[in-house]
């Protein structure tokens, strides 16, 4: 049996509330005024499509240390942030996989997500490994527009394999037209969309179900045996209409998130069927469409299996993290579309020098510290000699990896005076589980949850950004350990 | 253990320019307001030195690198420059280098002169450095008051100090060295302020506000030293002597190991208790008339009083608080207004702080003399609580 045998999600943890973001532009674009509800996940300043992809394949992955079994990683992605350097290097480095990785980046439509899972498959079939799909966007649309309103950012992983498969990849349809209801030329940030009318009745409504009756056909199971049926889409209520018209049940709909998250594109179909397989049921049947140059749908069967995973924190834990974020030039900011003052702190040259950072990668993009073989001390970054006063010994370290591990907060300030895109700049010692200590960086945080004795995780962050140069480099930062939220608390 | 530095070398004479936002004057007029007050106080001629030791910490404002900034500011007679830069330290660094030439009989007379002109930046604070290709890839943009806060939050939880009082204690040492400052004229502030004040200002790293951080200062200063018997020879008398002169740097034990709790310096307790055994002084509580320590930020002078023996451990916000080391106290501390106002030009401070034992040991303080001093103590901290130079020396009458 082939197919998913793991599954992860990522949502970020700010959420802009869609009534404040119109209220500040109601003086210009009225109209969303009344409509505005909910909320709309938003990257962090430290947050893209890389980090976002890590986070997902992290929650897929889980914590141990041993990810040996990926063969192959397959990032797709509409933003990604390195148009020459594989963004799924370094995905593969910050999630420490073995060097013999097969890795590429997938992009160019909405349905890339569904292209690469399709791809993997063929991979695992012919028994390749597993592969790991990852989709992430992190969009940028202009201010005032409808898609600021309805568009998210987040990200899914998939794994992709034969052993304990918890769904079954029963089949697919593709059809491939240049049928351009969108697009965004190279070195553009901001899609250019044509009339939504026509994009609907000549687009999605015509050309999706043609994808899902050759996925069902594939699958050799009936539209009415769907019992989940995602098909990511702003357009209100166009999912129960193409569920309908291809004669899947209306109660097979998948909640589209749209509420809380936003539609977070390329990556919203992995992320509605990771959210779907958290509460999906042994032997139901999944089928997963989306839109884009022609259109993709594909078809699972649920197993027993189900039972038997669950991401590290999930799709629906990710979502009750969330925090209201009413500043909506902090959304702008992030979004690189806010010129705000910066001193002349800010003009600091963030040059990074390539050979270092290679040099140095498995400490900087892995968070591999080394651990001292004779007295079991463990070193960031690691070194030819150890720190153990009266005994330094030499060549003894191992690497030792930190990135999964928690951490105590040992001592911490919250400054004002460094140039930071989101002061105050909160950075501190870090204590690791097992050993080791890091003078870090905190994010997602607020006054009051750092102190002495906190607990914390890791999380792969954008460390600087060279705007000079258009360079971004990554480190590992730490977050609050929170417990399981209640849906209450959220709500 | 070695014979030690005690008693071999003597100072000559010292110079110290105005610190402060000193717009009016580049790093050669600051550097040639120090020298020209150290040398008549030596009362030699440029001939006479055999050797200089240059402190500078900034490269990209101020002089920049090498020995020679200092030869052509000075014009000095076609002797060796060398440039010391040990982070905050680097001016004992200078002094440290003179003396340990001196005693070693290969000069007679050397000048150890420490400068930096920070006001040409462009905006407050302490100027960004580089650290190298390595550090910026992981480690925090980090600055130093935030660095230095982490003592506080690490403290706190080590004694169990609520946040507000160590607020208070640490206001204290502020409001004590302005109410010192204001007697000092060549000092960057000379004002007095009160606790109320220093606790309302703004916030730069929690908990530090304002008041809580040094100056951030234009200025110079200048030693001279040579033998004592020489000194002698020069028509000197009441001679002040160098009677230890410590430095530890830090191994990345601090930083890196889980055994360092944070809320202390572990490079000063050892430099302390090593120049102890060099001047030969057991009982530090009441020997040393009075200290100079580095106080960029107002925890770590109260750290450091329990890292220098004169407060226990843990007993640092009381001693404080109790005003033991106000002017009026058991055990002045910055006397002269500390780098909190007299003013922290890097590379100048380590030298300005033995220039006002110099002058209180000698009874020339004038408004702000202690009365009858004879032991000093100097503590200069380069670097952050977890990474750093730290530098204690000792000075006293010749016979103390």
């Amino acid at each position: 049996m082939f197919g998913i045998v793991g599954y992860g999600g990522y949502v970020p943890r700010l959420r802009l509330l869609r009534r404040a973001a119109a209220e500040a532009n109601a003086w210009y674009a009225p109209q969303f005024v009344h409509s505005a509800k909910g909320t709309r996940a938003f990257a962090n300043w430290d947050e893209d499509s890389i980090t976002m992809a890590v986070a997902a394949a992290r929650d897929c992955l889980g914590a141990a240390d041993d990810r040996s079994r990926i063969a192959s990683v397959l990032l797709a992605s509409g933003t990604l942030p390195f148009a020459e350097r594989l963004n799924a290097g370094v995905v593969c480095e910050a999630l420490t996989l073995r060097e013999d990785v097969q890795a590429a980046d997938v992009t160019g439509s909405q349905r890339a997500a569904l292209s690469a899972v399709a791809q993997a498959m063929a991979q695992v079939r012919s028994g390749g490994g597993d592969v790991l799909v990852l989709a992430a966007d992190n969009r940028k649309t202009r201010a005032a527009s409808s898609q600021e309103l309805d568009f998210g950012d987040g990200a899914a992983a998939l794994q992709l394999g034969s052993a304990k498969v918890l769904a079954e990849y029963l089949g697919a349809g593709t059809v491939t037209v240049d049928f351009v209801d969108h697009f965004r030329a190279t070195g553009e940030d901001i899609d250019y969309a044509w009339e939504e009318r026509w994009v609907r009745d000549e687009g999605i409504a015509k050309l999706v179900p043609r994808a899902v009756k050759a996925a069902l056909a594939e699958a050799r199971i009936d539209a009415a045996q769907i019992d989940h049926f995602i098909f990511p889409t702003t357009f209100q209520k166009m999912d129960q209409q193409l569920a309908k018209a291809c004669g899947v049940r209306a109660e097979a709909v998948a909640d589209s998130l749209a509420s809380r998250v936003g539609d977070t594109g390329l990556s919203h179909g992995l992320l509605l069927l990771a959210h779907v397989l958290e509460r999906a049921e042994p032997g139901q049947h999944i089928l997963l469409a989306q839109f884009g140059s022609g259109a993709q749908a594909m078809a699972f069967r649920v197993t027993e299996e189900i039972r038997n995973f669950r991401p590290a924190k999930g799709v629906d834990e990710w979502i009750r993290r969330g925090v209201e974020e009413t500043a909506y030039t902090r959304f702008l900011s992030f979004k690189g579309q806010l010129d705000l003052e910066r001193g002349m702190r800010g003009e600091q040259d963030r040059k990074t020098a390539l050979s270092t950072a290679y040099r140095h990668r498995a400490a900087i993009l892995g968070l591999v510290a080394g651990r001292c073989e004779v007295t079991g001390s463990v070193h960031f970054p690691p070194s030819r000699i150890s720190y153990d006063q009266g005994k330094p010994l030499q060549d003894t370290q191992k690497p030792h990896k930190l990135a999964e591990r928690r951490g105590t907060v040992l001592s911490w300030s919250a400054e004002f005076l460094s140039f930071h895109r989101a002061p105050p700049h909160r950075y501190g010692q870090v204590d690791f589980d097992g050993g080791g200590r890091v003078l870090m960086e905190f994010t997602d945080t607020a006054d009051g949850e750092i102190d002495a004795g906190s607990a914390v995780e890791m999380t792969f962050r954008i460390k600087d950004i060279d705007d000079r140069r258009g360079y971004t480099r990554y480190f590992w930062k730490a977050t609050p350990v929170r417990a399981v939220a209640t849906e209450k608390g959220s709500e | 253990m070695a014979a030690g530095i005690k008693d071999k070398v003597a100072i000559l004479g010292m110079g110290c320019s105005k610190f402060g936002e000193r717009w009016d004057a580049s790093p050669e007029d600051l550097m040639v307001e120090a020298y020209n007050e150290a040398m008549a106080d030596a009362g030699i001629a440029p001939e006479q030195l055999d050797a200089a030791w240059f402190s500078t910490h900034m490269d990209d404002v101020g002089t920049g690198r090498g020995g020679t900034p200092m030869g052509i500011a000075l014009r000095l007679p076609d002797i060796g420059v060398t440039r010391v830069e040990n982070f905050c330290a680097g001016g004992s660094e200078a002094i440290r280098a003179a003396v340990y030439a001196v005693a070693a009989g290969a000069c007679d007379i050397a000048i150890a002169l420490g400068v930096e002109k920070l006001k040409d930046t462009g905006y407050g604070g302490l100027p960004v450095a580089t650290v190298g290709t390595y550090i910026p890839q992981w480690y925090p943009n980090a600055v130093a008051p935030a660095n230095f806060a982490q003592l506080a939050s690490a403290y706190r939880s080590k004694h169990g100090v609520d946040a507000a009082l160590l607020k208070r204690a640490i206001a204290h040492v502020s409001v004590k060295s302005h109410a010192n400052g204001a007697k000092n004229p060549k000092a960057h502030f000379q004002k007095a302020v009160s606790a109320e004040t220093v606790l309302r200002a703004p916030i730069i790293a929690e908990p530090l506000g304002l008041f809580d951080c040094a100056g951030v200062s234009d200025g110079a200063a200048a030693v001279i030293v040579t033998r004592p018997d020489i000194a002698r020879s020069l028509g000197k008398r009441g001679l002040v002597t160098f009677k230890a002169l410590q430095i530890v740097t830090s191994n990345g034990w601090e930083l890196q190991s889980n055994e360092w709790d944070g809320s202390y310096v572990h490079t000063a307790r050892i430099a302390a208790r090593r120049a102890y055994a060099e001047a030969d002084i057991t009982r530090p509580r009441e020997q040393i008339s009075m200290t100079e320590v580095h106080d960029c930020f107002s925890i770590t002078e109260l750290v450091t009083m329990e890292d220098l023996g004169l407060s226990d451990v843990g007993g640092g916000v009381k001693d404080v608080l109790d005003g033991k080391f106000d002017a009026d106290g058991a055990i002045p501390c910055q006397i002269d207004g500390g780098l909190k106002c007299f003013g922290h030009p890097i590379g100048a401070s380590g030298i300005r702080m033995l220039y006002e034992m110099y002058l209180q040991l000698q009874g020339r303080a004038g408004p702000r003399q202690l009365r009858q001093p004879s032991v000093g103590l100097t503590h200069n901290l380069g670097g952050q609580p977890s990474q750093n130079v730290c530098s204690v020396s000792i000075v006293g009458l010749e016979d103390a």
